[in-house]
């Protein structure tokens, strides 16, 4: 019970807000102790998981520089506006289409992009775009809700492409852990029973995405009313 | 012999970081510049020179940016330079060409994935064969510079210092996967995961199948929220609920538990603030106030696609 500190540590750490990085070294501190191991050996280990891992925060690092460069240079503000001349665009129905095409890609294996190189120079801009075009200015709070529901149109293309179809990442996971627990399980079998869950996540981020446009068209009456 | 490989990425960025720090170092403008210099510069030893120094020298320069972070020593970042009109201005005279170096990050990924990872003469491959996904997506960021830079005919240092204000918009929240990663391998090393299944399996009722489902699915998620990682949960909670009780105790299939139950622990990745790199390191890149309101807008959907989940295999893991 003892090895539990470290979860411990993190909920407390979260619930008094302190420093998110110092809350999770001091975790994993706690627990490399708890479980008997010395001070060095605790910071060898540290050294050996942050250079293996080092490839989380590569790609961020390497996409930075080109979506800096060009946002200098009007990228946001082209996107925006070449999504304003659609008559059918809100800011539901572009990231509807978002998703569709993350979870397309991602179940053929191939990993178009991600939060910093889709999401802040592309989705995000032609959302809000979208949402100015149809509604008129946005209210500040607007903005956030709409930038948060980019992200997550990201993440939840992301997540629930990437075990259908083509076997990779996670289905290699779940097949190796079940391979060394004894039991072979065939790819097809894993990827194809990751289909209905695919969909339905689908289903449900249309469902979230009208709730967004109708919550956007509610905000901005709301600041044209307050204004008057 | 492959000639791109992660570890090529590495060094790269590592250079771009160690210029990112000199930039700012040199930037007299910047508030709290030596600590923000300090933090990049050493995060990009690590980058360069990671494989090379002993893991516990990076261990401790790893415990160093900590102390920088926590300690408030790095400042922010400085507002764009340029105004919305200019902006607008130059977005109106590149028209079109713009979207290209952007799109050629995507297109690179397609085509690494599809068939550069094919290429070779003899023995020598372009592609290293693992991470090709990763390894196509920072070729992909070269190429897109690269073309940025033609299209735009800023100086090289333009994309150096963008990266790096957005570096530091993003500031140390950037690291924070690497050091979730970190704790879950800790936790692994340390067994944190059989004590949780074990708790899990005694205060469930196991004997009745529902209950297993709910409890694997549920294990799932929370062990996913706890770690940030549904793939460090799925090891722990399949061998510590999921073999034992659905499948041995309650003859399920293996193949509709395992698929299944890994999408249940996604549902706790969109959730939880330690999957930071998909929750957190969006809101500083979107600029957000709220750091939790990525996590605010999934909440619906990971909560309904879980409930899925659990019916799901509920009525199939017994029948097929």
């Amino acid at each position: 019970m003892i090895k539990l500190v470290g979860i411990a540590i993190v909920a407390l750490g979260f619930a008094l807000r302190g420093n998110t990085l110092l809350v999770v070294v001091a975790a994993g501190i706690a627990t490399g102790l708890a479980a008997g191991m010395g001070f060095n050996e605790i910071m060898a280990a540290f050294g050996n998981y942050f250079v293996e891992y080092r490839y989380l925060t590569l790609t961020v690092v390497l996409t930075l520089p080109v979506v800096g460069l060009l946002e200098r240079y009007g990228l946001r503000e082209r996107a925006e506006a070449l999504i304003r001349r659609s008559r059918a665009a809100t800011a539901g129905r572009v990231l509807v289409v978002y998703t569709a095409v993350r979870q397309v890609s991602i179940a053929l294996g191939i990993n178009i992009g991600g939060q910093a190189a889709m999401t802040r120079p592309l989705v995000s801009p032609m959302a809000e775009g979208a949402a100015h075009a149809r509604a008129g200015p946005l209210p500040p709070a607007t903005t956030e809700t709409i930038r948060a529901h980019a992200a997550a149109a990201e993440n939840i293309g992301n997540f629930f492409g990437e075990d259908t179809v083509f076997a990779v990442g996670a289905v290699l996971v779940i097949q190796s852990t079940l391979h060394e627990a004894g039991h072979d399980v065939s790819l097809w079998l894993l990827s194809w029973w990751g289909i209905p869950t695919a969909i339905a996540a689908f289903v449900l981020w249309v469902w979230r995405a009208r709730v967004l446009d109708r919550r956007i068209n509610r905000e901005v009456a709301a600041g044209k009313e307050a204004q008057r | 012999m492959r000639l791109l490989s992660l570890d090529v990425f590495y060094v790269v960025a590592g250079m771009l970081l160690l210029g990112v720090a000199i930039g700012l170092a040199m930037d007299r403008s910047q508030p709290k510049r030596f600590g923000s210099a300090l933090f990049w510069g050493v995060l990009a030893i690590t980058f360069i020179a990671g494989n090379l120094v002993p893991p516990v020298v990076i261990g401790y320069l790893a415990l160093a940016l900590v102390l920088l972070a926590a300690t408030k020593r790095m400042g922010g970042a400085k507002a764009a330079e340029t105004s919305a009109e200019q902006r607008s201005a130059s977005a109106a005279r590149l028209g079109f060409w713009i979207f290209v170096p952007a799109l050629l990050i995507p297109v690179t990924a397609v085509l690494g994935t599809l068939g550069l990872s094919k290429l070779h003469v003899g023995d020598v491959w372009l592609f290293s064969t693992v991470n090709v996904p990763v390894v196509s997506i920072c070729l992909g960021a070269v190429v897109a510079v690269a073309a940025g830079l033609l299209l735009t005919r800023a100086p090289l240092r333009t994309p150096v210092n963008e990266g790096g204000r957005l570096l530091q918009t993003v500031g140390w929240a950037v690291i924070l996967p690497q050091f979730l990663a970190v704790l879950g391998g800790i936790f692994a090393q340390a067994g944190v995961g059989a004590v949780v299944a074990d708790l899990v399996a005694r205060i469930f009722p196991m004997q009745f199948p529902f209950v297993a489902v709910l409890a694997y699915c549920a294990g799932m998620a929370l062990f996913t929220i706890c770690m940030g990682n549904a793939f460090a949960a799925f090891a722990v909670i399949t061998l510590g609920i999921g073999l034992p009780f659905v499948v041995q105790a309650h003859h399920g299939n293996v193949a509709i538990m395992a698929a299944i139950g890994m999408l249940s622990g996604y549902c706790g990745t969109l959730v939880t603030p330690m999957a930071a790199n998909f929750n957190l390191v969006p809101a500083m890149l979107l600029e957000l106030k709220d750091k939790n309101a990525v996590i605010k807008a999934q909440a619906p959907v990971a909560l309904a696609v879980w409930t899925f989940n659990v019916l799901l295999m509920y009525l199939c893991v017994y029948r097929f």
